[in-house]
């Protein structure tokens, strides 16, 4: 892991990059790395994220910039600007069940080619996929996802890297630490080693190359 | 009374203490407002937590305790958090007993359509595909009609959340079950008569020899 400025760390973020981002609804987002893409307008982005949050929150800056050209998500339905690029096919958006979402970002993360779920069967979202059948049951096949890039906000960080995270803001982030060619993270706070008991580390720190320095 | 608060106060009888129970927005929202205290119900919140509370007092609001919809709440003693694989885990697993989600259509064999209108609404399906493909109930709280329109259907012409049915429907003027995979009126709410009840019904209802009135 290395300390790195938010001005440098998003400088290694090519235009035209696939970033996977952390946060539910804007809650658990990396806000600094995301105002210091627009600032630095990054476009073209291939964006993996569980939604658009909302105008001016989250990856919804994003979205207010027009940097998104590909979108994975779960539920966009609450930013009218990401529905809005999306209808005038300016974002090509890909809508996934949520847990299926997660399951194949861990699967990526974890070195499976996919997950079997039985989420999709006979609606919309098996179109396109194969169906296996396991005991009798139908699934669907879903394939691995990762990005080059994993944009992770938590907690607790320690000079070391290791993670801890707080309430619901840990949703998607440890699942996307794991599943992207370089995880760079903010934190609320930067501690010294051993303040994040062994039992709390959530994410260790070997996944971590990059932590943006605080202050 | 308000027609969403009869549906809110007929889905509560259903739980039990113990429950784990996952409701989804609108509607299903107000459900919690009517459990009784002593219920030891288990409510979840996709964005993973068990044990979601009230909306917290004004100045109390934390930015990390919030609700699927990004709103504030609080958390009540005995709660736990987790990351989103578990809190999937835990819906598609099997381990959630109780959903109640909104709807757009259900039909006579309880299929559910909830998450899109081609060309005009097309958010994204968030949880609920796998709350209805997994949860162990699934409870529809809805309108009975919209526009005078009835929402309980021959067949979903919207897209299927699940193709999994649905364990009951809860409306405004009835509740509706699915014996032996067919549409079956089990209860109409206080004041309304089961011939009211097929008026404004497109799908076919079974009708059991008695069909008692909803006890709120």
């Amino acid at each position: 892991m290395r300390a790195v400025s938010v001005e440098e760390a998003v400088a290694m973020i090519p235009a035209g990059a696939s970033i996977m981002v952390g946060g539910f609804m804007g809650v658990g987002t990396p806000e600094r790395l995301l105002d210091e893409l627009v600032r630095q307008k990054k476009s073209g982005l291939t964006l993996i994220s569980n939604d658009a949050a909302t105008p001016g929150k989250g990856v919804g800056k994003l979205f207010d910039a027009a940097l998104v050209s590909r979108l994975s998500a779960t539920h966009i339905g609450l930013n009218p600007k990401a529905q809005q690029q999306m209808l005038a096919n300016q974002i090509a958006v890909d809508l996934i069940p949520q847990g299926t979402f997660v399951e194949r970002i861990r699967a990526g993360g974890c070195g499976l080619g996919g997950v079997l779920t039985p989420t999709g069967v006979g609606t919309l979202v098996a179109e396109g996929k194969q169906q296996i059948e396991v005991d009798g049951k139908t699934f669907l096949l879903e394939t691995a996802m990762r990005a080059q890039f994993a944009l992770v906000h938590a907690f607790l960080a320690d000079y070391l890297g290791n993670l801890a995270y707080a309430l619901t803001s840990r949703n998607f982030n440890p699942v996307m630490a794991m599943a992207a060619d370089t995880v760079i993270v903010t934190a609320e706070n930067i501690v010294p080693v051993g303040v994040i008991a062994p039992d709390h580390v959530v994410t260790p720190a070997p996944l971590v190359d990059y932590l943006i320095s605080n202050g | 009374m308000d027609p969403q608060i009869i549906i809110a106060r007929r889905v509560a009888k259903e739980l039990k203490s113990g429950d784990l129970v996952n409701l989804g927005i609108g509607i299903p929202t107000l459900v919690a407002n009517y459990v009784p205290s002593d219920l030891k119900v288990f409510f979840q919140s996709e964005n993973g937590l068990i044990g979601t509370g009230p909306i917290p007092e004004q100045g109390m609001a934390h930015p990390t305790l919030t609700d699927a919809g990004g709103r504030p709440i609080s958390a009540l003693p005995g709660a736990s958090t987790f990351d989103s694989a578990m809190s999937f885990g835990l819906i598609r697993g099997g381990h959630v007993d109780v959903t109640v989600l909104g709807g757009l259509q259900v039909d006579a064999h309880g299929q559910l359509a909830n998450w899109m209108i081609p060309g005009k609404m097309v958010p994204g399906m968030g949880g609920a595909m796998d709350l209805v493909s997994g949860a162990k109930r699934v409870i529809v709280a809805m309108q009975h009609a919209a526009k005078g329109k009835s929402k309980i259907v021959a067949k979903c012409n919207l897209p299927l959340t699940s193709s999994r049915p649905v364990s009951l429907v809860v409306t405004d003027m009835a509740v509706i079950g699915f014996p032996g995979g067919k549409a079956t009126l089990q209860e109409t709410a206080p004041g309304v008569t089961v011939a009211e009840v097929l008026a404004v019904t497109e799908a076919e209802l079974a009708i059991p020899d008695s069909v008692p009135e909803m006890k709120l």
